[in-house]
Order: structure tokens, then sequence, then C-alpha cells
């Protein structure tokens, strides 16, 4: 028998790799990760967390028009945005020092530095040292995805983890895409006063949510001044001289040259599989991404991957939940296979916001499936009109016969916290009926979630 | 001051129970501890005896019902009380038992409502019902069903409340008319899940095949009998289906000559007032056989094997109405003597329907002898929380190859054990019955 340094050396620190090495621990493997950069990864550092402290920046400058109507002289003029970027960094650091004590905590040892494979059981790090696994896993992550003619300079092209740390804001700037990375800081931008346009090449914003929940939000990006264009193909970038000259074929078949400081391309993802020593082992990769089994087994014994590195959804939380599937798995422990993707939250954070799972009507029709649509305005749930958020719906899509949940999407204030009572039912395989005949809070907005229940039972009372 | 008399849990696993008899009727006095009435549960017959006193007003499930623990199968107070308001109560309690949801006052008000949304509980509600004499009256002809259908459903609704199974999967388990007391959940603890119902391989719940082959009037055939499935036959088939589903069994074959071990038995009973029977040697030599063999008297807990510090074993009886498996407890430190005189009193009173919950359930191995029937061999299935069980088929004069190469004819036993592989290799399976075997035809091994 070989003998190991750990029973499981995991290679990254982010929301998958931390979290597998504390549920490591919880079941009594001894475990270290390797990190390049800081504990917790984009997510916590460069990702999830800075970008909702500056959502959450931006959402109170959004109240000041409020202010302005109870009486208050207040002037958006004095606001330095280099305070607004401050605090999106301490609270990046708070929690990024808070990953690494709950490690210390679960006696995970932390080695900082760079890990590459130099065997199948064994991780170099820095070339200076190396260290041995009965387990390895993958958690590499991903970054901004690059595009031939549109390459990141940090000046004047950025990517989403560049912009994040600008102190200085452009007073135009372009977003290529309009994913949840580029809507999110449109409407950031947006709040504290930038012109911002949103290109997307496909004809929704939001390409993977529902269309009537995206249509709540493009009526409100409207309403903020917040230009969009989709159907829009970006076709090449001059950055000559000052600032930049995005040339893009519309949706009509025209060409424009629209100009701005500054272009932020979001297109999406790569993920972080190249110079970490795959081929040394002979881990195999599709397009880049890891291959995996349903416990996130690699082509190699002994190793896994999970998170971004793998073709699942790019997503914070399903990085933790396959890493906890990983370690139970290395562990000897029975854990559900993989994840239902149709269980799989998805949550986009401008105002408003939506949260949803499963499948869209679009999809719907698509997989030819037998459903039907129930669908409640927040405007009718009183909680809203109360507290002037009484833009969103609450919309389920459910199997015409036994009506089971399929997708829920909800869009409007607070969406990201109320799709979790649908995901529950989705879940646990509840029924419509189960959620409309609990009793709610009045006044809540968790009300529009239940009369959406209603409506698919046939009597909802406020509509 | 009249009160409902509930049916209460006789016995530790029961969840509900059929009233074999009433002892006493409506009018008599009844003082606490006289004998109300007999119920049979999941497995044994047991005497409700009352813990109150008054007069018996009236009896609400009459015999052949069933009652699910909680429910009331009577009511209790002074002579000539009005028990009509308390009647109404337990209509009610039946409306909602069964109900997975207690809808709120809208819902049903929305009489359209009802009949979509609020199909399903109400279904199962009247399912319960139906198990009482209460349905029979208040039935109200649900469009789909027959009397029939609805009360061989009924052991899939009454019990969805006990049983662990999401909405959906007891949606369409109703559906489909599938039995949940039949289906093995995978879900988190165990729960049923669409997935299970989806799978569900066994037979379904047998109803929709009511009595419609009748119609040939040229070739009168039998009508087809509709057999509720409830109690004792429920709780076999659910067993044993959790059983052979989730235990990976294999099965391992030997023949054994009875000469020695019959002449054993000979030798023994001549000495004996009464007769030692051969059930009794068979669980002697097993137990033996367990003692030298610890890892297959064992069980699968899932997290843990655990192997047992006691030998207690089943033996399968055929009780008429069902099988039971009496367990003989603590076989591996007993005489052979005191064993059967333990086993004939489980059997008269397994055959009288009054074993107590204790004396049925956990046994560590079990033996299956079919060869009274003239079974040559058979496969059985396990029966848990033990990981194997012997099945024994009749001894006939059978052409055996002895020792010196000759053919001769020896008096041959085929012996099947059936392993439960997550905790028995086939080796240890294996060398268990080649020491069983080997002490069988040589019994003086036993010593050894």
């Amino acid at each position: 028998m070989a003998n190991y340094d750990y029973d499981l050396v995991i290679v990254g620190s982010g929301p998958g790799g931390y979290v597998s090495a504390i549920r490591a621990a919880q079941l009594g493997l001894k475990s270290a990760v390797v990190e390049k950069e800081s504990p917790g990864g984009v997510c916590l550092n460069w990702g999830c967390i800075p970008s909702k402290s500056l959502i959450h920046q931006a959402e109170i400058a959004h109240y000041a028009e409020d202010l302005r109507k109870m009486g208050a002289s207040v002037d958006l003029a004095g606001v330095d945005y280099k305070n607004v970027h401050k605090k999106s960094r301490d609270a990046a650091g708070k929690l990024s020092k808070g990953v690494q004590s709950l490690l210390k905590k679960n006696k995970v040892d932390y080695i900082e530095g760079t890990g590459t494979f130099s065997g199948p059981h064994e991780i170099d790090v820095d070339g200076k040292k190396k260290i041995t696994g009965k387990n390895i896993m993958i958690a590499t992550g991903s970054r901004s995805k690059e595009i031939p003619g549109f390459e990141f300079d940090g000046k004047k092209i950025l990517s989403s983890r560049e912009i994040l740390d600008i102190t200085t804001l452009p007073k135009k700037l372009i977003i290529l895409g309009a994913g949840a990375i580029g809507m999110e800081f449109a409407y950031v931008m947006n709040a504290f006063g930038v012109e911002v346009t949103v290109v997307e090449m496909l004809d929704q914003l939001l390409p993977l949510e529902d269309g009537d929940a995206v249509e709540v939000i493009a009526k409100a990006f409207k309403r903020y001044g917040i230009t969009t264009m989709t159907g829009t193909k970006a076709k090449s970038v001059d950055k000559k001289g000052k600032g930049i000259r995005l040339t893009v074929d519309k949706s009509d078949g025209e060409e424009e040259t629209l100009s701005a400081d500054m272009l932020l391309v979001a297109v999406g993802r790569a993920p972080n599989t190249e110079k970490i020593g795959l081929d040394t082992v002979g881990v195999k990769t599709e397009r880049g991404f890891v291959t995996v089994g349903d416990y996130f087994q690699t082509s190699v014994s002994g190793i896994y991957a999970i998170g971004d590195v793998t073709s699942s959804p790019l997503l914070a939380h399903v990085a933790s939940k396959e890493g906890e599937i990983a370690v139970e798995h290395m562990a000897g422990r029975r854990p559900e296979p993989a994840i239902d993707p149709d269980l799989i939250p998805s949550a986009v954070y401008c105002q408003p916001e939506i949260g949803s799972f499963g499948v869209s009507e679009k999809v719907a029709k698509e997989r030819g499936l037998d459903f039907e649509v129930a669908s409640f305005p927040y405007r009718s749930a009183g909680k809203s009109v109360a507290v002037e958020k009484s833009e969103g719906i609450v919309k389920l899509v459910y199997a015409t016969d036994t009506k089971e949940i399929l997708g829920a999407h909800v869009v409007g204030h607070n969406a990201t916290e109320l799709i979790h009572e649908l995901l529950l039912a989705k879940k646990a395989e509840l029924l419509p009926e189960d959620i409309a005949t609990m009793v709610h809070a009045h006044p809540t907005l968790s009300e529009a979630v239940m009369e959406g229940a209603r409506v698919a039972e046939g009597w909802a009372i406020h509509i | 001051m009249a009160e409902k008399v509930p049916m209460t849990a006789l016995s530790p696993t029961m969840e509900e129970g059929t009233i074999a008899g009433w002892s006493a009727k409506e009018g008599d006095t009844i003082s606490a501890g006289d004998v109300l009435c007999e119920v049979e549960t999941d497995k044994a017959s047991m005497d409700y005896e009352a813990t109150q006193e008054g007069t018996l007003l009236k009896i609400v499930v009459p015999e052949g019902g069933q009652a699910k623990v909680g429910q009331t199968i009577a009511i209790l107070g002074e002579k000539g009380e009005d028990t009509s308001d308390i009647e109404n109560e337990i209509a009610q309690e039946g409306d909602s038992s069964g109900a997975e949801t207690d809808a709120p006052k809208p819902a049903d008000e929305h009489s359209e409502e009802k009949s979509t949304s609020g199909s399903d509980s109400e279904a199962s509600d009247k399912q319960q019902t139906s198990s009482t004499d209460k349905a029979e009256t208040a039935d109200t002809g649900e469009p789909k069903a027959g009397t029939t259908d609805k009360r061989s459903g009924s052991s899939a609704g009454s019990d969805g409340s006990r049983i662990k199974a999401s909405p959906l999967a007891v949606k369409l388990a109703a559906e489909r008319n599938i039995n949940l007391n039949l289906v093995s959940g995978s879900g988190p603890d165990g729960r049923i899940v669409k997935r299970d119902i989806e799978e569900f391989r066994g037979v379904p719940g047998g109803a929709g095949a009511t009595s419609t082959s009748a119609g040939s009037a040229s070739a009168p055939a039998a009508e087809d009998q509709v057999i509720p499935v409830a109690g004792k036959r429920a709780v076999i088939a659910k067993r044993l289906s959790e059983s052979k589903f989730s235990a990976p069994h294999y099965y391992v074959k030997m023949s054994v000559d009875m000469d020695s071990m019959v002449n054993a038995r000979k030798m023994l009973n001549a000495t004996l007032p009464e007769k030692v029977s051969l059930n009794a040697f068979f669980i002697k030599f097993v137990a033996e056989a367990l003692k030298r063999h610890p890892n297959v008297n064992a069980s699968w807990q899932g997290e843990n094997i655990v192997q047992y510090g006691s030998i207690d074993i089943g033996i399968a009886v055929d009780a008429g109405n069902g099988l039971i498996t009496p367990v003989v407890k603590n076989c591996g430190n007993r005489g052979i003597v005191d064993i059967d005189a333990d086993l004939q009193e489980l059997i008269t009173k397994a055959r009288d329907g009054k074993l107590k919950p204790e004396e049925y359930t956990g046994a560590t191995f079990t033996i299956s002898n079919l060869g009274s029937f003239g079974v040559d061999e058979f496969t059985a299935i396990i029966n848990p929380p033990g990981s194997a069980i012997l099945a024994l088929g009749a001894t006939r004069p059978t052409p055996v190859v002895t020792s010196d190469g000759s053919l001769g004819v020896g008096n041959i036993m085929k012996m099947t054990l059936s392993c439960d592989h997550r905790v028995i290799d086939g080796a240890a399976g294996g060398r268990f019955l080649h020491d069983l075997q080997q002490m069988m035809e040589q019994p003086v091994r036993i010593i050894f």
C-alpha cells in the first residue's frame, strides 16, 4: 500500500474546492487545498460576492429618487466610485478570510502556490515541493472567455474580473453579452451614471431565461435608460486613439459603429484546464472541459473534477454540490449521483431579479412536453404595492396530467430568494396544491408564490 | 358523556387492524379490562380490552372491517345517550385523516375546483372510509371507480399517510393503480418518489381486471375474484418485495445424505417420551453451523453489518391464511429437546393466529421446509433482518455414487441456501453450507 501525504488534495479553493475540503474533513479524510490566489476563488474574490456588493450599492443609489420624494435633498453628484469599489473589496476580503478560517477550523491544510500534476497521485506546487494524495480533485474553475479580436487589455477591453477592480468609471460603456454577468454590470454601471449599451448576439436578453421573465427586466432596463441591442453581432473593435469603436451587425442586417470609453466582454467562461498537467496523467477532456462520470470521477482512477472545469452549468452552487458528491463517493458513501439539471436554480441579480429552475415555456415546447402555464403578477400581492416593488411575476410550468412542477420562474424583487419555496416543492415532488393550500404569512411577496400555485389549481383569490 | 373508542396499536408494528369479531354487542355494559373485540393485526390476532367503562352504544367498525390506529371503532357512554353528534364527528374524521392536505375553506367553496385538485385527496378519503361500513352508505359514486376498484386501492390510499411517498408519487400510483405497499422508495430516507413508481415492475394493484371477462355467453367462465390486499397479505407482499428487490440474492445448492440424521433421530426418539421433530433437528444443525460461521448470522443495515450475538432461527409455517415465521430464540445455546418444545408451542400459536409480534419478528436466519409437499428443491426469498434462508426439499431415495465408486441408493435431500451478497460472499455461503452438510451426514461433527 502506497503512503500518501493526504487522502485528498484539492487544486483550487473556490466554492467547489473549499466546500469539498470541509466535507472531506467531516467524513474523516485528511485533505489539503492548493490555491494560487486568495481563498475562495473567483466566486468570492472576483465574482459573485464583490458583484453583489456593487449591486447592493447600486440599489441604494436607486433609492435616491425615493428619498427625494420624501422631501430630502439628495444629490448623487458627490458619490465617489472609489468608495463603492472599496466596500466591494472589503466584502470579498472578509469572506476570503472567513474561508481560510473555516479551512483551518476543519484542519484542512491550505497550501499557497500553483498546483500542477506531476503524477496521478502527486501535485507539484510552484516547482518547489510535491505533495501526494490518495485522491486528487481538480477544482480550478474558469475564467472569462476571450474572443479573437476582442482580447482583454485591462484598460479599454475588460473582463468581468477586471471591471470589478476599476476605481474610476467610464462615461460610456458597451457590454458584449446579455447573460447574467453582462446584465448585472449594466445595472450597476447605469445606477452610477454610466451610459450603458448591451449588445447580445441572440434575440433575447438573458437567453437562458423564460421569455416572460425577461420581458419584465427589459422594460425596467428601458426605464433606467439602458440601451439594449439583441440579435446584434459584434464584428470588430477599434481601440486606436481615445475610447473604442465597436462595429456591429444589427438584427436588421445594417452595420453600425458604436463608440464608448470601455468595452466589457462577458460572453461566457472558459475552463482552467490548461497548464495544470492534465496531459501528464492522461485526464481526458472534451472541448477543454474535463470528462467526468456520475460521481465526478475523471478518466484516471483517483482523480476527480468538479465545478466549472466540467461541462455542467458554470455556477458556484453547482460546484459546491458536485464537490460534496465527489467527496462522499471517495469516502465510500453512496451519494445521489450527479445533479438533476432541472433542480439547479439560476439567479440573476439585477433589479428586478430572476430566480428560476427547470424548463422555460419555450423549452417545454421544444421538448414537446404536455404542459400548462400559471402566472401571477407581483402587483396583486399587497406587500409588493406597499413596498413599491410591484413589477414582477411568478410563473409555473407544470405537467397537464399530474401537475408535476416542470419549471418555475420568478422575476421581481427578492426573486432569487422566493424561488426556493418552489424549488423545494420540485425536489420533494410536492404539487402546486401543496403550495396553494399552505398558509403563507400576510403581507409577504411569498403570497405571490402561493397565488401562482393557486392559479395552477384554478382558484387564485387576488386576480 | 359518550366517548370514542379508538383502534390502538396492539403491537409495536401495528398500523392497521381488522376486527376479527366483536365479543361485546351494542347495549352491553362494559367494565375496564373486558374484551371488546378480537383484532387481527399484521400477523396475529389479539384481544382488544376496554380501558373505560360504560355502555357500548355503537359499533362503528363491524366484524371484518378495518381500522387504522387512532380511528374510532366504537362509541362508549351512558345508556340511552344520543350519539348523533359524535357520529358526525367520526364521519368527518374519516374525511380528513387520509388526505395529504387539509384544504382550507376557499377550496371547498369552489365546487368546480374540488373535482380537479381535490380529487386525489378525496379519492383517498373514500378509499379509506371504504374499509369501514360507513363508506358503503356514504359512497358518492366516484365516476371512474366501481366498488371493487376502490376497495383494492384502499391499501395504497389508506396507507398514503404512513408510507413515505411524495405527493406526486402518491398521485401517479393512484393513477396507475399501484399499491404503495409494494413499492420500495429510493428517495431521501427511503421515500417513494416518482422514479420508483415509473420503474415499478411488480404486479399492479390488481383491480383493473374486475369481472370484465364474464361476457361470453356460450362458455360461461368463473368470475374473477378480487381479494383486497390488507393485513397479513400486504405485510408479506411488502416485506418480501423489499427483500427481493433490495437484497442481491444468490443461491447455493447441495445434496445431503439423510441416513445418519434419520438414524440419529431414531436413536434419540427411542429414549424420549415425546418424539423430537425433524424440523427441530434442522434448527439444531443450522444453529451449530451458524456458531461456526457467525458471518452468516448477520444483517445488512445500510451503514453497518450487524453480526448477531444470538442465533434466532425463524421457521416458515403455513398458518392457513398466509405465511408466518415463528422464531426460536437463542438456538445456539439450547439442546434439541428444548428447541423442539419451543417450536411446537410456536407452531400451535401460529396456526391459531395467536403469535405475539416478538415471537415472529427478528429472525437472524430462516428455514423453509417444503419437503412435506413433495417439493424436490426450491429457492426462498430472504426473510429480513436475516441475510440467509435455507430452503429444504423432500428426502427421496436417489441413485448415488458411493465412496468405493459403485452405484448405490441414498436417501438424498436437496437444500438451497439463499444469501444476501451484500453480507455473505459466495465463498462464505459455500463454506457454511458445506459444514452444515458435513454435520448432517456425520452428526458426531457437532462435538468438534
